[in-house]
């Protein structure tokens, strides 16, 4: 796995370098880096200028409260929004555009959808709504994108499934609809969906925020266990206790900036009037 | 439909209520009323000598009205079946990301929604005669590969399934394009995210889901098709089963009797394509309709549980469906 990773991550002037620099390099390029990123939706200017770097193996917890832009920046991330300015590396490359030459001068060029789909494989996604496929079961939820994605064999992709469900406690429901299933259940289903294409990175759009409070526990455990195992992971989330106990990074937005970030030690110790004001509110 | 089933059935539920159930009238007043105009009816029907019963036996199974089921059937699977995929290539057309193909679809539908089907089904018949050389070549010069003369191509019964196929992709597209659009935008979401291409998220993900809600108002579609299917006269095409039934009407001097025998053969065509539609909801509605009435065991797996699924909770989630779906149908 390791030469693999490295050998993906490894920057052009850096081919000829030794396999000990590269795996140094594995280790200093971030997974996710956000330079001054804006978003507009029409007139409406959403993100305004957020800078972020997420190392590889850490989980980054962002808490904000709602229309503060924390969700559009983890979509725009997975490139199902379009940057507006600024930009975003994945594992150090650009995501949506590539530059090119035009009339003499390097610009961007939008990139297409097998170029996109191509980026998108790094990242996993969880959505707060679970948006699993409801025309198939558990196990043909997962086994759908290594089949169709990664063109892999249909016996081998359901090992991978049945294994990626059992991992999240699922093994005895694998031919249940989602409709059969509990919402804690379904938020499972769709977090070993995600894992089945194998990501780098996982991002959590709110995951346990349309769960009803007793089911919110066996998501969360889900997710404790991925950051144990040391996925790399950026959390939208107003699960307090979880950012405390889990995270690396706390990254408070509001109104569209990052207006507090640091180690999980902020949540006791926030120096920002309104991230203090937040906190407040939500515990 | 199946026996009752009693809430709570060999369950020990102390103090069972058995109540006797809310005094209706209503149904029973109205079944009376029913059960005599249907009787009238039936007896209107059966006495009245201007139906000439015994003509419509003598011609229900005649060999040209034999036919004329055939031709009409062949017609309408026909139509549907070209209709409903031009119509999904539309309507995909018309949600594209290319304008061309949106302007193409939007065209298609503006036309050939907006003149009467009869009107093109008489173009189609005089094709030949309008354009009686079809070629293949290089456009605007007189260098031709290969030719033949239009009527070869359309006859009258291709003019007539090509002119009926045409007219109702145009009224599909719009339904198949409601269809699409009415399936959840987290759907195409959750798919991209997982690294799909837009092909394949249409053909794997939103097109399934659609069906769902495109079957129930393409199955009214081919049930109209099955009649539309008379107009086909316009081409000429002339051996379906009204103009058929029409024919020998006009020979004998009995319309009556013959409208009934097309009747009969309408209705019953028409209850075999309802059982078909169920069939198909039934098929595209699997996971929707599986609701958690057989969840009763929570024995939630723990991590790192076991893995194999007993049959019988396999057994059970089917036979829970089932009873849903029977349920549903009834």
């Amino acid at each position: 796995m390791s030469d693999q990773t490295a050998t993906d991550t490894a920057f052009p002037q850096q081919t000829s370098s030794q396999q000990h620099d590269e795996l140094t390099t594995q280790h200093t390029t971030p997974a996710v880096e956000a330079i001054g990123v804006h978003k507009a939706f029409g007139h409406l200017h959403v993100l305004k200028g957020i800078d972020m770097t997420v190392m590889p193996g850490t989980v980054t917890v962002i808490l904000g409260p709602s229309g503060s832009g924390k969700s559009t920046f983890l979509r725009l991330i997975n490139q199902l929004e379009t940057l507006t300015g600024g930009e975003i590396r994945v594992d150090g490359e650009m995501i949506g555009f590539k530059k090119v030459e035009h009339k003499g001068q390097e610009v961007l060029q939008t990139m297409n959808d097998k170029e996109i789909a191509a980026q998108r494989s790094k990242l996993g996604m969880v959505f707060q709504r679970f948006n699993l496929f409801p025309h198939m079961t558990a196990l043909e939820n997962v086994m759908e994108a290594p089949v169709h994605v990664k063109h892999m064999g249909k016996s081998e992709a359901r090992e991978l499934a049945v294994a990626e469900l059992q991992r999240v406690g699922l093994g005895q429901r694998l031919d249940y609809y989602p409709s059969q299933l509990s919402g804690g259940q379904q938020q499972r289903v769709a977090i070993a969906r995600a894992l089945a294409m194998k990501p780098e990175i996982m991002l959590f759009d709110e995951p346990t925020s349309a769960l009803d409070p007793e089911l919110v526990g066996e998501v969360l455990s889900v997710m404790r266990q991925l950051a144990d195992e040391g996925m790399t992971m950026i959390v939208v989330t107003h699960e307090i206790g979880f950012a405390r106990e889990v995270a690396d990074q706390v990254v408070f937005m509001d109104g569209g900036v990052v207006v507090e970030h640091g180690g999980p030690e902020i949540i006791d110790h926030p120096s920002e009037p309104r991230f203090k004001d937040f906190l407040q509110h939500v515990l | 439909m199946a026996k009752k089933q009693v809430d709570g059935e060999g369950l020990d539920i102390p103090d069972r209520i058995h109540a006797l159930p809310v005094k209706r009238t209503g149904p029973v007043v109205a079944a009376v009323i029913v059960a005599l105009l249907a009787a009238m009816l039936v007896q209107g029907l059966v006495t009245n000598p201007r139906f000439e019963w015994n003509i419509v036996w003598k011609y229900l199974f005649n060999e040209n009205v034999l036919e004329g089921i055939g031709y009409t059937l062949l017609l309408t699977v026909i139509s549907m079946v070209v209709a409903i995929i031009l119509s999904v290539i539309l309507a995909i057309m018309r949600k594209s990301i290319n304008p061309v193909l949106r302007g193409v679809s939007w065209f298609f539908i503006w036309f050939f929604r907006g003149t009467p089907v009869y009107t093109q089904l008489v173009f189609w018949g005089l094709f030949s005669v309008l354009v009686p050389k079809l070629s293949l070549g290089i456009p605007f010069t007189s260098v031709t590969f290969w030719s033949i003369d239009s009527s070869t191509i359309i006859t009258a019964f291709n003019a007539a399934w090509i002119g009926l196929a045409l007219n109702e992709a145009a009224y599909l597209s719009e339904i198949v394009r409601a269809g699409l659009e009415a399936v959840d935008p987290g759907q195409t979401e959750a798919a991209k995210a997982l690294g799909m291409k837009r092909s394949l998220i249409m053909r794997r993900i939103i097109l399934p889901q659609a069906m769902r809600i495109i079957i129930p108002p393409t199955g009214n579609e081919t049930i109209g098709m099955l009649k539309t299917t008379s107009l086909v006269l316009a081409v000429p095409f002339t051996l379906e089963l009204q103009f058929a039934t029409n024919a020998i009407a006009n020979r004998i001097y009995k319309p009556i009797p013959l409208l009934l025998v097309a009747c009969i053969w309408y209705l019953l065509i028409t209850s075999i394509l309802m059982v078909i539609q169920s069939r198909l909801e039934k098929h595209f509605g699997k996971g929707f309709e599986a609701r958690s009435i057989v969840a009763e065991d929570n024995g939630d797996q723990q991590l790192d549980g076991p893995v194999a699924v007993s049959e019988t909770k396999k057994d059970r989630i089917a036979r829970g469906n089932n009873v849903k779906m029977i349920g549903l149908n009834a």
